[in-house]
């Protein structure tokens, strides 16, 4: 059995995210990953690429948000340039909306808090309904105000994930489907994961399973705390642009195709993907108060997905101490932080550590 | 360019596309009677207004809908052509608005 560098483990967009940015490097990588039965949160994500309230708890993931945001651009031209799949990113800032003066305050907190992080050049800026209606015309009467941020965007999760699959494999990566991994283990200086239908062997293994990295971390050391936190989103049919194509908000955006995705809701419920009428009629509500237009179009699809939630919602990233060369990669936005996985963790782990600066994200912070 | 393999129809019924009625066999389908009837403009895209129509013929790719008896999105690839049924090419939604 050849071994190879690095096994990552889940070919989700996360997984497909690091593994891309080791083809790059000259690594010799596999993916071994369940397939399409797989929860794969990378489907059912919204596709905002978003930093503007990210990690007011935790500086670190605010930056490290950032960074992503601005490797975006290569990230999509690259893709698009070599393998001819547009992913439809558009970096021409995002919008936040509050729908009530007392959500417009608690934001109007976050964002300072969030300048005070950044400094000058962290550029959100807060909008009085006004300036909103400059930007976002069509708005409902329940819209206060919001935040507009200049580094924040959408794309399509989907192309993304298909680019992402297609790059890595033209650069020499091989991707193997309907293997899911069930054991993995230290054999002399190699990992050795085992699936029911192949064996494969690698110096490193990056566990980039979703929810699946919970069991597997055990078998290389890592304690992996993440559990399923549901969304659902409806799809409306298609119709012309409107400005949500340039400019997308947390809970409404169009996509380049004309489609208007609906979401953000927030279910602790398990394993659960099913969609509920009573959530879909929220989220309807929600989108209808903020843009009263969409009343006149029809809802055509609608799906529930799992987010991979750590407990306090920022990213996990870990090699085992036990197990060095075992590396675990979490987190909710596997979009937003694609750009970060590929161009910044990717050559970490090519290198065989991570950074200092990543201690942060290590899961010992749930132990204190 | 299409042409039926039967040479005569014998279950007439009529359908009506952009005003003009059309004489179909029972049992086909909407996109069936359009094409059969020389039409390939199905509907225009939302978002380039190109001319779409039947790709795939079997319900995936979403690319001959058209509005039937005022109902837009249905797919007519998958839909019986019913007697008196009114089809009209698909527009835009928010076509006419400028937002």
């Amino acid at each position: 059995m050849k071994s190879v560098d690095t096994i990552v483990v889940g070919g989700g967009l996360v997984g497909a995210a690091v593994a891309y940015g080791l083809v790059r490097l000259g690594q010799t990588v596999e993916i071994i990953d369940e397939g399409d039965i797989a929860f794969r949160a990378s489907r059912g994500n919204f596709g905002l690429v978003w930093f503007q309230g990210k990690g007011s708890d935790m500086p670190e993931y605010s930056r490290w948000t950032r960074g992503s945001t601005e490797v975006w651009p290569d990230l999509a031209e690259d893709l698009r340039a070599e393998t001819g799949v547009d992913v439809n990113y558009f970096k021409k800032g995002g919008v936040h909306l509050c729908l009530s003066d007392e959500a417009l305050e608690t934001h109007s907190d976050l964002i300072r808090r969030m300048h005070n992080i950044h400094g000058p050049e962290y550029g959100v800026r807060i909008l009085d309904r006004k300036q909103l209606d400059d930007i976002l015309p069509g708005l409902g009467d329940d819209v206060v105000g919001g935040s507009w941020s200049p580094h924040d965007g959408h794309a399509s999760p989907l192309y993304l994930l298909r680019a992402l699959h297609s790059r890595f494999q033209q650069l020499g990566g091989v991707y193997h489907s309907g293997a899911r991994a069930e054991f993995i283990e230290r054999d002399g200086n190699d990992f050795v994961v085992r699936t029911p239908v192949s064996t494969h062997r690698a110096n490193k293994v990056v566990l980039a399973a979703g929810l699946g990295n919970r069991p597997l971390g055990k078998m290389v050391g890592l304690n992996v705390p993440v559990n399923p936190l549901k969304g659902q989103i409806l799809v409306t049919e298609r119709a012309a642009p409107t400005a949500t194509l340039s400019i997308p908000t947390t809970f409404v955006r169009q996509t380049a195709e004309g489609s208007f995705l609906l979401g953000d809701s927030h279910e602790d419920v398990g394993f659960d993907t099913s969609s509920k009428s009573a959530i879909m009629a929220d989220i309807a509500d929600r989108a209808i108060c903020t843009f009263p237009f969409l009343k006149d179009l029809r809802v055509v699809r609608s799906w529930a997905a799992l987010r991979v939630m750590t407990p306090d919602g920022c990213p996990i990233y870990e090699q085992s101490e036990t197990h060095p060369g075992a590396f675990t990669v979490n987190c909710h936005s596997g979009v937003t932080l694609a750009g970060a996985h590929a161009m910044n963790l990717a050559p970490m782990i090519a290198a065989g550590h991570l950074e200092d600066y990543m201690s942060v994200f290590s899961a010992e912070r749930f132990n204190v | 360019m299409f042409k039926r393999v039967m040479t005569e129809i014998r279950n007439p019924i009529h359908i009506e596309f952009e005003g003009q009625t059309i004489t179909v066999e029972k049992g086909e389908t909407v996109a069936a009677a359009l094409m059969l009837a020389g039409h390939g403009k199905f509907r225009e895209s939302s978002v380039t207004r190109e001319d779409r129509g039947p790709f795939c013929l079997m319900g995936v790719c979403f690319e001959c809908l058209v509005e039937i008896d005022g109902t837009p999105n249905r797919q007519a690839c998958m839909t019986l052509a019913e007697d008196g049924m009114k089809i009209r090419v698909q527009k835009a939604a928010f076509e006419e608005t400028t937002r």
